[in-house]
C-alpha cells in the first residue's frame, strides 16, 4: 500500500480484488450486482439515480464517482441528479427527526 | 460557452496531427489498439466493400464546438474546390455506391454543397447532410430546408441533449435556442415527421469526458423530452462516442480526463462492435481530395494505405473495398462499449 490515508480513488478499479479471500462469494455478489441494475421495471437510467440518491446517504466515494459517471451515462441530467441527491438527503434528514418521537416518548416518561 | 478559436488559429501544439498522435500513442503502459485487435483475432482489419462516400467539404463552420474533431470553425478557409467536387461526382457516377455522406465544417457553407447534392441527387443515390442545425437559420440559407427537402436529403443533425445548459456548454452559447428553431424550420417542411420520407436523424455526443448512453433509451428519452418541452419531431437518434482527436483532446487534457478517458475506451473494448465500424463500409474524401479510412484518420492526416488509391481523382471502388484499414489508439473510440460510427451503435 504505497498511500496513508483511507480513501484512495484509483482503489475503486480495485474493487475485483476482493474476490481473491473468497472468489465464489464474490462470483455470486457480481451476477447479483449485473441483475440488480440490468433494465428491469425500472430503466437503467432510474436504477442509476437510485444508487446515486443510495451512495450519498451511505456517503461511499467510490459509489459516488461511480454513479455520477453512470447517470450520465445513462442519460441524466446534474439536475436529474441533484433531485436524487435531495431525496436522499430528505430521507436521512427526516428518519434523524423522525426519531425524535421516541426522543419524546423517552422524555414524557422520565419527566414528572 | 461564447465561441471560441480554432486550435490552428489559437496555434496551439495540439492543432499538429503529429501532437495528437504522440499522446495518443501513450507511454506504452496501456495496450494499442493494434494489439487488442489483434488479440481478439480481429487483426489486420479490413474494408468490406465501399457502401457510403462520405464527402469532407472542408473545415469552414458558422460553429465552434468544444468537441469537434476536424477544429472546424469561422476562422477555418480550407474548403473544396469546385474541380475536386467534381472528382468526387466522377468517382460517384463509375460506381455504384448507394449513399453520399457529406459532413464539413458546415457543408453547407461550401459554394459547391448544392451542386454536390443534385449530382448525387441525379445519379439516384441517397444523400446525407450533417448539418449543425444552426446554419439553417443563416440569411444566406433561408431556402436551404426547402433545397433539401426537394432533393430528399437526409439530415444528420447534431444535438447533445435535450436542454439548453448541457447543448450550449458543448455547442456555444445561445445553440440550443436557434437550434430548435431550426428543427421546427425542417419538421415545418415534413422532416422528421411520420409517413414523410423525410428523414431528420439527431446525433449525440456525450457533453463530457463519459460514454454515450444506450441509443435505445436516449431515442425514446429525447423524443418524449423534445416533444413535451419544444414541441418538435424527429426520425431517429445516433449516439456518437467523442474521439480523444483535436478539441476534444485539449478538453481531456485540461480537464484532467484524459487518463481516465483512455482507460475507460480501452476497458470498454467490444470486439463484437468491430465488426460494424463505419471505415469497413466507407471511404472518406477530404477537401482536397485525398482519400481516408474515416473522418477521424482524416484530421489526423492519415491517408489510406498505399497499396490502394489515396486521390479521389483515382477513385477505384473495388480496391478501395478491399483495402487494409489504418488504426491508432483513438480508433478505441468506435470500439467502446456498443460502438460508435455515424450511423450510431455499431452493435
Amino acid at each position: 500500500m504505497d498511500h496513508d490515508h483511507y480513501y484512495h480513488a484509483g482503489d475503486l478499479g480495485r474493487f475485483a480484488e476482493i474476490g481473491k479471500g473468497n472468489p465464489e462469494l464474490w462470483e455470486k455478489f457480481s451476477a447479483y450486482y449485473a441483475a440488480v441494475f440490468a433494465e428491469g421495471a425500472l430503466t437503467e437510467r432510474e436504477k442509476a439515480l437510485i444508487a446515486l440518491g443510495v451512495a450519498n446517504a451511505v456517503q461511499c466515494p467510490y459509489c459516488i464517482d461511480a454513479y455520477s459517471r453512470a447517470c450520465l451515462e445513462k442519460g441524466s441530467n446534474v439536475e436529474e441528479m441533484t433531485e436524487a441527491v435531495h431525496v436522499a438527503c430528505a430521507i436521512r434528514g427526516g428518519a434523524t427527526l423522525v426519531h425524535g418521537v421516541q426522543m419524546r416518548n423517552v422524555v414524557d416518561k422520565l419527566s414528572m | 460557452m461564447s465561441l471560441q478559436a480554432s486550435l490552428r488559429s489559437r496555434q496551439s501544439a495540439l492543432a499538429s496531427p503529429d501532437e495528437q498522435l504522440r499522446i495518443l500513442a501513450g507511454e506504452g503502459d496501456a495496450a494499442s489498439f493494434d494489439a487488442t485487435l489483434a488479440g481478439a483475432q480481429l487483426a489486420p482489419l479490413r474494408a468490406s466493400g465501399v457502401g457510403v462516400l462520405q464527402i469532407n467539404v472542408g473545415k469552414l463552420c458558422n460553429q465552434s464546438c468544444g468537441h469537434c474533431h476536424v477544429d472546424a470553425g469561422p476562422d477555418r478557409r480550407e474548403v473544396m474546390t469546385p474541380e475536386t467536387a467534381a472528382q468526387c461526382i466522377a468517382a460517384l457516377a463509375r460506381s455504384d455506391i448507394p449513399t453520399v455522406d457529406i459532413t464539413g465544417g458546415a457543408p453547407e457553407l461550401n459554394p459547391s454543397f448544392r451542386w454536390l447534392v443534385e449530382q448525387s441527387h441525379a445519379l439516384g443515390r441517397h444523400v446525407i447532410d450533417r448539418c449543425n442545425l444552426t446554419v439553417l437559420l443563416l440569411p444566406s440559407q433561408d431556402d436551404l430546408g426547402a433545397f433539401l427537402a426537394a432533393h430528399r436529403v437526409e439530415v444528420v443533425a447534431s444535438l447533445p441533449y435535450y436542454r439548453p445548459a448541457q447543448t450550449d456548454a458543448q455547442r456555444g452559447d445561445g445553440v440550443f435556442a436557434r437550434s430548435i428553431a431550426a428543427i421546427r424550420k425542417l419538421n415545418h417542411l415534413g422532416y422528421g415527421q411520420p409517413d414523410s420520407g423525410l428523414e431528420l436523424n439527431l446525433v449525440v455526443n456525450p457533453v463530457g469526458a463519459f460514454l454515450p448512453a444506450k441509443q435505445t433509451a436516449i431515442e425514446a428519452q429525447f423524443r418524449r423530452e423534445l416533444e413535451r418541452r419544444e414541441g418538435v419531431v424527429f426520425s431517429h437518434l445516433y449516439t456518437i462516442t467523442n474521439m480523444p482527436i483535436s478539441r476534444f483532446l485539449e478538453f481531456l487534457l485540461a480537464s484532467g480526463n484524459y487518463q481516465a478517458y483512455m482507460e475507460r475506451l480501452v476497458a470498454a473494448f467490444n470486439p463484437g462492435a468491430v465488426a460494424g465500424v463505419m471505415c469497413r463500409s466507407m471511404v472518406s474524401v477530404g477537401w482536397d481530395g485525398t482519400l481516408y479510412d474515416c473522418d477521424f484518420n482524416q484530421m489526423l492526416e492519415l491517408p489510406v494505405r498505399d497499396d490502394a488509391p489515396r486521390h479521389v481523382r483515382d477513385f477505384d471502388a473495388a480496391r478501395l473495398g478491399t483495402r487494409r484499414i489504418v488504426t491508432r489508439n483513438h480508433c478505441y473510440g468506435c470500439t467502446a462499449g456498443a460502438g460508435s460510427s455515424c450511423g450510431g451503435t455499431t452493435t
